[in-house]
């Protein structure tokens, strides 16, 4: 086990635990802003450096500071390290000017894109940008990339974080997508035209934390905060088949694979799951998702008492009736 | 003029083949550190010498190797880098062009002493030319028992090959070059784990730069200690200096570190001076990626001496008005230099470059490029001047490797040190924008 200081905060994590994961264990907002980090892929985080902090102490053993600021995603803690985040004005300094610089090359198109609600960069630049912008010059434009019918790609929101690349070679076999060129020329494609359609590809939708990959069979369909997401599965040869049901009124939506606070995928999900069982038939409704992450759509109180047979056989008859009729979700088993 | 250690016999007609490099020495230190001398022992005479990078960083050659680790049953590697992309640096392409079996013989030592058994040369894809003359010579080497089974009978074995990557300055980062020698898209690692311990497939790694190999040789032939006695202070024996721009004789130099820059740029035995007879304006003594510096201070320090040529003289004073010796690309600009128009040269190369994984790197150093484009180009605001600092800034320090530094030192270090000039683009816009023009005053220092 190792100590470690973490805003004042004393923690005490197992060896080889990250900055990160070590904060997450308090959680609330001292957690570090993670864009390019995502636990359940191998190799992500150091990319986006919104996670940047200080260590001003490195371990009991060696107590000199860190020379740089370091990714708290990717760094592990040694005992007796102090680590400052909210509370270092470079680290917050810093921060916005990362905030500031995902933001050239990402257009602020959150009225139209799919994204908005739940964008991680809309959150970050919340929380850690400012309201104006220092950058006049042009920005980058992309020509239009066909991807197939259940992938959309918006180059020009993709901030490279790289997670739909790890997750494409780790959870989707056959990866015929990756970076291409480099710099701020550098995009998300497949390279000679492709089809992305691989079982398990419809992950790079969940992963992606700002609106470059979307769901074809979604979009535009509604805002998400208009929706109701409902925990539910359903026995899938292929995945663990629980999913988030999205729904507007009768109808679902959107289907995606369910998500920790910190927005992370809990088990990936197939595509047939996703893409093809749009009915809520096909499910097995366990009740309503509890969000806590996007204030957006938790802000809407839409949490329903969970309807089981037991509290209907107590309602008034013509509930019972209305209810038959017109019954909000599937009832569970 | 100073003794030459690696380029001694450069000009031998024949010195890229086997026969005449033998004839004039060549393999001494393979036949000494193999026969003679334990791997310890050469990674200690290389310790002893003092010998620091020479591809960039300058850190100490001989720390470096001792901090390889060493599990049992894990192969280890050595990797030479011999991507030379940097701006202003061209020393190592003439090093292994004209003498090949240096380098290898360089390479055979080093890897003696580090217990690596299979090593490769990483070299720029455009390099073509250079790459055949590699292969030919390690042919011969092989073919004269210096390389494959068993070498010269001390039991040990070394498979020695070249690899020549795709042509992009990252690859020259050594953790980019062994992500593209492994075959994948050239983008830096995070550190730690460092190379030592982590490298090529995952096996602990040394790389090195082409010119700190070559060195090892005359390290081991004549000894550290003889070595450590070039130089000045902890910047010990020779290194080549690619010197270019308005100079009368721009050229690959081997000097003793510790030559007076002023010796260096006018004397006839080095650059002979600044071309047309003009004045010098700046200097940027290591490769496009350090801090550029104004005459007067390259020149003088404080106290009103010559400054050398070494890694601590050019450092000392940080940042302020510092800078580094770096690569050895000694970039000399005259006084009818732009420095505008040079710093919009620059950062366009490293916006170019950026690998693009990092957002400060990947989106700064375009934003840079275009403020300093528009200032060139008569389109600028005084406050695009701050802009691009804080942008530099902005960048400094949180990038994964230090290309981030690269790009934004270079346009940090010219508005510190020719603020003027760069308000002139702004006063003065329509006359800075004409192709060739020149601010008419004076640098202001530091
Ligand atoms: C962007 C970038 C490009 C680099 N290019 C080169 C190069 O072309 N050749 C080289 O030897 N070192 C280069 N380096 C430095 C290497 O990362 C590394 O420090 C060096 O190869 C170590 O060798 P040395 O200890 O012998 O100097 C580069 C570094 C950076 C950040
Ligand atoms: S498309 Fe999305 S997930 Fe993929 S690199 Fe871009 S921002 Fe990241
Ligand atoms: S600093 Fe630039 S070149 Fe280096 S990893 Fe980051 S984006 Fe790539
Ligand atoms: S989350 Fe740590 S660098 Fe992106």
């Amino acid at each position: 086990m190792a100590k470690i200081t973490f805003d004042g905060i004393e923690i005490e994590v197992p060896d080889g635990t990250t900055i990160m994961n070590a904060a997450r264990t308090v959680g609330g907002s001292i957690v570090p802003p993670a864009m390019c980090y995502y636990t359940p892929l191998k190799g992500s985080g150091g990319k986006c450096r919104a996670c940047l902090v200080k260590v001003t102490a490195g371990s009991t053993k060696d107590p000199r500071p860190m020379p740089k600021l370091v990714p708290s995603c990717i760094t592990s803690v040694q005992d007796g390290m102090v680590v400052e985040n909210t509370v270092n004005q470079q680290v917050l300094d810093v921060r916005k000017g990362i905030v500031e610089m995902l933001l050239i090359n990402h257009p602020l198109d959150c009225p139209v894109c799919d994204q908005a609600g739940e964008c991680d960069l809309q959150n970050f630049a919340f929380e850690h940008g400012v309201s104006t912008t220092r950058y006049t010059e042009e920005r980058r434009t992309f020509d239009k990339i066909d991807i197939g019918p259940l992938i959309q790609l918006h180059m020009t929101r993709c901030i490279l974080c790289y997670r739909c690349v790890y997750t494409a070679n780790q959870v989707a076999g056959d990866r015929v997508h990756g970076v291409l060129g480099r710099g701020d020329a550098a995009e998300i494609g497949t390279y000679i035209e492709n089809i992305i359609d691989q079982d398990f590809s419809g992950n790079v939708i969940d992963v992606c934390p700002v609106g470059a990959l979307t769901d074809k069979t979604w979009r535009f369909k509604s805002r998400v905060w208009f929706t109701k997401p409902v925990n539910a599965h359903r026995d899938c040869p292929k995945c663990s088949g629980n999913v988030l049901l999205w729904y507007k009124g009768k109808d679902v939506l959107r289907i995606t694979a369910r998500k920790d606070e910190y927005g992370e995928v809990k088990e990936w999900i197939c595509n047939e799951c996703r893409f093809e069982k749009k009915e809520t038939s096909d499910w097995t409704i366990e009740g309503p998702a509890h969000i806590d992450r996007s204030s957006v759509i938790s802000a809407n109180h839409y949490e329903l008492p969970v309807l089981n047979h037991s509290v209907v056989a107590d309602l008034p008859e013509s509930t019972q009736r209305e209810l038959e009729k017109n019954p909000p979700l599937k009832l569970g088993s | 003029m100073g003794r030459k250690l690696l380029t001694e016999h450069i000009n031998v007609e024949g010195i890229d083949t086997f026969e005449v490099y033998r004839k004039h020495g060549g393999y001494r230190s393979v036949e000494k550190a193999l026969k003679t001398m334990t791997p310890d022992e050469v990674v200690e005479e290389v310790k002893k010498s003092g010998l620091r990078g020479r591809g960039g960083a300058g850190f100490p050659t001989g720390m470096k190797w001792s901090f390889l680790a060493k599990p049992e049953g894990i192969p280890r590697h050595l990797v030479c880098n011999a991507d030379e992309s940097e701006p202003g640096t061209f020393k190592d392409r003439h090093l292994m062009s004209k003498l090949p079996h240096l380098l290898i013989e360089g390479m055979i030592t080093s890897s003696y002493a580090l217990g690596a058994n299979t090593s490769y040369i990483y070299i720029r894809g455009e390099l073509l030319y250079v790459l055949r003359i590699l292969e030919k010579a390690i042919s011969e080497a092989y073919a004269n028992g210096f390389l494959g089974k068993n070498i010269l009978g001390s039991g040990y074995d070394l498979d020695l090959h070249v690899h020549p990557g795709g042509g992009a300055y990252i690859c020259g980062e050594e953790t980019a070059l062994l992500e593209s020698l492994e075959g994948k898209r050239g983008n830096p690692r995070n550190k730690p784990p460092f190379p030592a311990v982590q490298g090529l497939y995952a096996r602990p790694t040394v790389v090195n730069n082409v010119e700190s190999i070559a060195a090892v040789v005359p390290i081991i032939n004549d000894g550290g200690d003889e070595y450590a006695k070039l130089g000045v202070g902890k910047s010990t024996g020779t290194k080549l200096f690619s010197a270019c721009g308005h100079l009368n004789k721009p050229g690959i130099y081997e000097i003793e570190l510790g030559v007076p820059v002023e010796e260096f740029i006018y004397s006839d035995e080095y650059c002979g001076g600044i071309w047309k007879g003009r004045e010098l304006k700046a200097v940027v003594a290591g490769g496009s990626s350090v801090p550029i510096l104004p005459k007067e201070l390259i020149l003088k320090t404080a106290a009103g001496e010559n400054r050398l040529m070494t890694y601590e003289s050019l450092s000392d004073g940080g940042f302020v008005t510092g800078t580094m010796l770096g690569s050895g690309g000694f970039i000399a600009m005259d006084e009818t230099t732009c420095i505008v128009r040079n710093t919009w040269s620059f950062s366009r190369f490293y916006h170019h470059e950026s690998c693009g994984q990092c957002s400060p790197c990947r989106e700064g150093t375009g934003w840079m490029e275009k403020v300093l484009h528009r200032l060139e180009h008569g389109h600028g605001h005084m406050e695009d001047i701050d802009l691009l600092v804080s942008v530099a800034k902005q960048i400094e320090g949180n990038t994964i490797c230090p290309l981030g530094e690269a790009a934004a030192w270079p346009v940090a270090a010219a508005v510190r040190h020719f603020r003027d000039e760069f308000e002139w683009h702004v006063t003065h816009a329509k006359e800075a924008a004409r192709p060739g023009a020149v601010y008419p005053g004076k640098a202001v220092l530091a």
